[in-house]
């Protein structure tokens, strides 16, 4: 038998447990949460370490602590949820197939929510030389082993890439008797956040070289050593400036793919930059009806940021459940080649919009303007601007000069 | 601990596994000595996964022979030992007038070895064939196949050992020595018998075949023969992922370079939906160094761009290297045939040297020639109870809706996914994990079910893969190995 349902949410972490709660609260009864961990909470769950919820709840939070708030909300509102329980398929028209140890089920919804989260990118993605043994993990993959199931890893850890996860792991290893070595990244710039630069790097004193990277892993069984090179502006390794490493361990934090894997089963078109779907500024992908926020959007920096978008989508689905209609979003944000994305890419100019950004390299004394029709009609000054911090700009409905496309451009000051 | 067989084959590649399969028809004792923890860890699962037709060789060859009758015969095994494979076909191309005149002798050469059905032809064929494949013209192979080398030489080995043979592994073979016809503690048919010495244990046999591939010429010269010398030769691979796989169905090759000893860089799907591009050809001086290297990644994206053109690095999710042991050295250049001997000096020894591609294609003609070989010394008795078919692990994710719905109902194991990339559900990595070889490692696992070989490389599922392993095999953390003996994943608890 197929199950009828307002709408499904796939994904149980913070984006989906989000939207559940906001469409209860706008009174979106017959909704579904379909999570396929034993617990709803996603990554958050083995983020034991705090400074979450410094925008949403004005205190730092563990990511347990920050979940549990959500968790403990949707069990209030009766919100139901299946955990276990993966998803095989979705249709354009909005049929969704569902596994779990109780069986096969479909279910037919009047709207779809995605918030599948991202997934880590690996080492076969950025073909790093040298030979395959054990030892070598995501950052992810790493914090999940010693995090949530008390298994070490490795002693004497390298780690390449300085995206957040894996500066927490630096400090996490460290915290655990492991000896960091160093962290290594390709840019000339830090990926991750600088709060955690400082706290999980320079209060360790563990190096962070810029401009370098791995040319080669050695060993058969488990991983030996490695070899690191320094880059040049193209970032090719330059001969001659090769030094070894022994470890016993790599980590690899280079980067995170929102996870849309069922998205283009059901038709959703991607954007090529953020790997997340194209939405409007309902976060209704080209497909009515189905909508997406979160990680599997755009990969965030703060999960606090992933609650209040998928609360904003909450409010659009809403509309969309009651009227089965929202309105046309014509009006397409265009970028300058200083930015590297937006999120929404298409508005309505009938509404207050969010929008969400990143600059592709690290600026100063700089201001992001948004510009229509050759005019500026909204901009924000940045003493600093970095490609690790989401910046988000507010466009009021009355801000519009017509119904041209706007375009983001970066202007020195 | 002494242990004592009829014959003693060393080495579980895929041509030791087919010896020891379709030895396991007549009533002997065997044992297959493995140096690793699991067959296929080396040259035979490290390949391009073709099912060859037997164009390739010089008539009259060995390589020829066995090649074309693996070839032709393999829907037959394919069908008793429940193992994928597809007779996609294959393409050959070309661009220029040389290239042609290369296509139309590898055709006269290909139907001199008795292999069916091979045409020239032109763009507009290669187009319906192949639609993004570049080229001016082809050679088409129809009975080129792909299949799965993993679950090709796991499903010999699990069949040879359902009928009754051992397999040891992590039994690294370390010196041989034959006893003589006077040996007094057995009474053997022949009286020859040989004691092999592992790292673990001894072994005596009256018959020894030597399939240690890359270390064949290591086994052999503990026999006492002393004239072949393995020449590494190493290909480099990437591997595509199944988003790339729409765009190929049919293995791509450029002509070939007789004097190189491969068979260029070439594009393959897999029979599971990836595209493998490689490989390349390079001697090396160790037998055990599976390195990728800069520059053949290099060389692999622009060879392989020049036939396909979606080579594209959002694809790419993995690379790998095979190592060819040839019998020729790089000077020397090209393909020495397969040896298969049994010397004066060393009775009741076969030596098996220089199995290179087409090996995986050969295997089971290969097999049937050793067989043939130790019946003409003495009277082989068919075993009865022989069993030629062996079941392989369902595979969930090919059912159809009602199929898997029976399937979740009967075994609710079926309705937990652990691999989200290649939907591998709990009752297939169960499966895997108490394998019939007894093969513990995580690697192991993922040879047979293909649980983080998908595009996430097991960032959702190893750690779920992992504490089944030291659940199931009641292990501790610092007892699963990832692939290797020495191959610890974990140093221990975090915390007691």
């Amino acid at each position: 038998m197929v199950i009828q349902k307002d709408v499904i949410i796939v994904g149980g972490g913070p984006a989906g447990l989000a939207a559940a709660v906001r469409l209860k609260e706008l009174g979106i009864e017959d909704s579904l949460i379909l999570e396929r961990e034993k617990n709803p909470g996603g990554i958050l769950r083995q983020c034991i370490h705090d400074g979450f919820g410094l925008t949403r709840f004005k205190e730092a939070l563990s990511g347990p602590e920050y979940a549990t708030r959500f968790i403990e909300k949707a069990e209030e509102l009766n919100i139901s949820y299946l955990t276990d329980t993966t998803v095989l398929n979705i249709s354009s028209d909005k049929q969704i197939i569902a596994v779990s140890k109780e069986g096969l089920q479909e279910y037919q919804a009047k709207a779809i929510i995605l918030t599948t989260g991202c997934r880590e990118r690996t080492r076969g993605a950025i073909s790093i030389p040298g030979t395959r043994p054990a030892g070598i993990y995501t950052a992810g993959v790493a914090q999940a082993y010693v995090n949530l199931k008390n298994m070490m890893v490795g002693k004497k850890v390298v780690i390449l890439g300085s995206g957040d996860i894996g500066l927490i792991m630096a400090r996490r290893m460290t915290l655990e008797g492991a000896q960091v070595l160093a962290v290594f990244e390709i840019l000339p710039y830090a990926s991750g956040l600088p709060r955690n630069i400082q706290q999980c790097l320079n209060d360790y004193n563990i190096p962070l070289y810029l401009s370098h990277t791995i040319t080669d892993i050695q060993g058969k069984d488990r991983l030996e050593s490695i070899t690191v090179n320094k880059v040049d502006e193209n970032m090719k390794p330059i001969p001659g400036t090769e030094i070894h490493y022994e470890c016993d361990t790599l980590i690899l934090s280079v980067g995170l793919i929102p996870e849309n894997e069922l998205s283009l089963l059901a038709g959703v078109e991607l954007d090529h930059r953020t790997k997340g779907p194209i939405v409007d500024e309902n976060y209704q992908t080209n497909i009515d009806g189905i909508f997406a926020a979160g990680n599997a959007l755009h990969v965030h920096d703060l999960v606090d940021f992933v609650s209040i978008e998928a609360e904003n989508l909450a409010e659009a689905a809403a509309a969309y459940i009651k009227n089965a209609y929202l309105p046309q979003c014509p009006i397409r944000v265009e970028t300058d080649e200083l930015v590297g994305y937006t999120v929404p890419q298409k508005i309505s100019g009938n509404k207050e919009i969010f929008l969400s950004l990143r600059v592709k390299k690290p600026l100063k004394n700089c201001s992001i303007q948004i510009v229509q029709n050759g005019s500026v009609i909204r901009s924000k000054k940045m003493r600093k601007a970095l490609p690790a911090e989401m910046i988000q700009i507010k466009i009021s409905k009355e801000d519009f000069n017509s119904s041209n496309n706007i375009k983001v451009v970066v202007k020195d000051e | 601990m002494n242990h004592h067989y009829d014959i003693i084959i060393i080495g579980s590649g895929v041509v030791g596994s087919a010896v020891a399969r379709e030895m396991s028809k007549y009533k002997m004792k065997i044992a297959v000595l493995e140096k690793e923890l699991d067959v296929c860890s080396e040259t035979s699962g490290r390949n391009s996964g073709v099912l060859h037709a037997g164009f390739n060789n010089k008539p009259g060859s060995l390589m020829a022979k066995y090649c074309v009758e693996g070839c032709l015969g393999f829907d037959q095994i394919a069908k008793e030992l429940d193992i994928p494979f597809k007779r996609t076909g294959k393409i050959v191309v070309g661009f220029t007038e040389e290239d042609k005149e290369k296509l139309i002798r590898l055709i006269e050469q290909g139907e001199k070895n008795g292999v069916p059905g091979l045409e020239l032809i032109g763009k507009e064929k290669i187009k319906e064939l192949a639609p993004y494949v570049d080229g001016e013209f082809a050679m088409y192979s129809p009975a080129t196949g792909i299949l799965n080398p993993f679950i090709y030489t796991i499903a010999l080995a699990e069949n040879a050992h359902e009928n009754g043979v051992d397999f040891y592994f992590d039994q690294e073979v370390i010196a041989i020595h034959n006893l003589g016809s006077n040996s007094s503690q057995i009474a053997e048919q022949t009286g020859i018998r040989y004691e092999v010495k592992t790292i673990k244990d001894t072994f005596t046999a009256r018959w020894i075949i030597n399939c240690a591939g890359l270390n064949s010429d290591k086994i052999a010269r503990m026999l006492g023969i002393k004239d072949y010398t393995i020449y590494p030769c190493r290909g480099e691979y990437f591997i595509l992922d199944q988003k790339a796989g729409e765009y190929l169905k049919i293995p791509a090759y450029p002509v070939p370079n007789p004097k190189v000893g491969g068979l260029g860089i070439h594009i393959t799907p897999t029979i599971d939906g990836n595209i493998l591009v490689g490989p390349s050809n390079e001697f090396i001086d160790e037998k055990d160094n599976y390195s990728s290297t800069q520059e053949i990644q290099d060389l692999l994206i622009r060879d392989g761009s020049r036939i396909f053109p979606y080579l594209k690095r959002e694809f790419f999710i993995r690379n790998f290297a095979g190592i060819r042991p040839k019998l020729v050295s790089k000077s020397i250049g090209g393909f020495a045939d397969f040896v298969i001997e049994e010397r004066e000096e060393t009775p009741q020894a076969i030596i098996l040297v220089g199995i290179e591609s087409p090996g995986l294609t050969s295997a089971i003609p290969i097999a049937r020639r050793v067989i043939e070989m130790i019946g003409q010394k003495e009277d082989l008795k068919p075993k009865e109870s022989f069993n030629p078919y062996r079941k392989g692990i369902l595979s969930f994710k090919e059912q159809t809706l009602e199929k898997k719905k029976e399937l979740i109902t009967q075994n609710s194991f079926y309705g937990e996914i652990i691999c989200r990339c290649e939907t591998i559900t709990k009752a297939e990595i169960l499966e895997a994990i108490h394998n019939p070889l007894g093969v513990d490692t995580v690697v192991g696992i993922k040879n047979r079910v293909r649980a983080m070989m998908g595009r996430c490389q097991g960032g959702y599922c190893e750690t779920r893969i992992t504490e089944l392993l030291m659940e199931e095999k009641k292990k501790t953390e610092k007892e699963i190995l990832y692939a290797r003996r020495n191959g610890n994943m974990f140093t221990g608890k975090v915390r007691e």
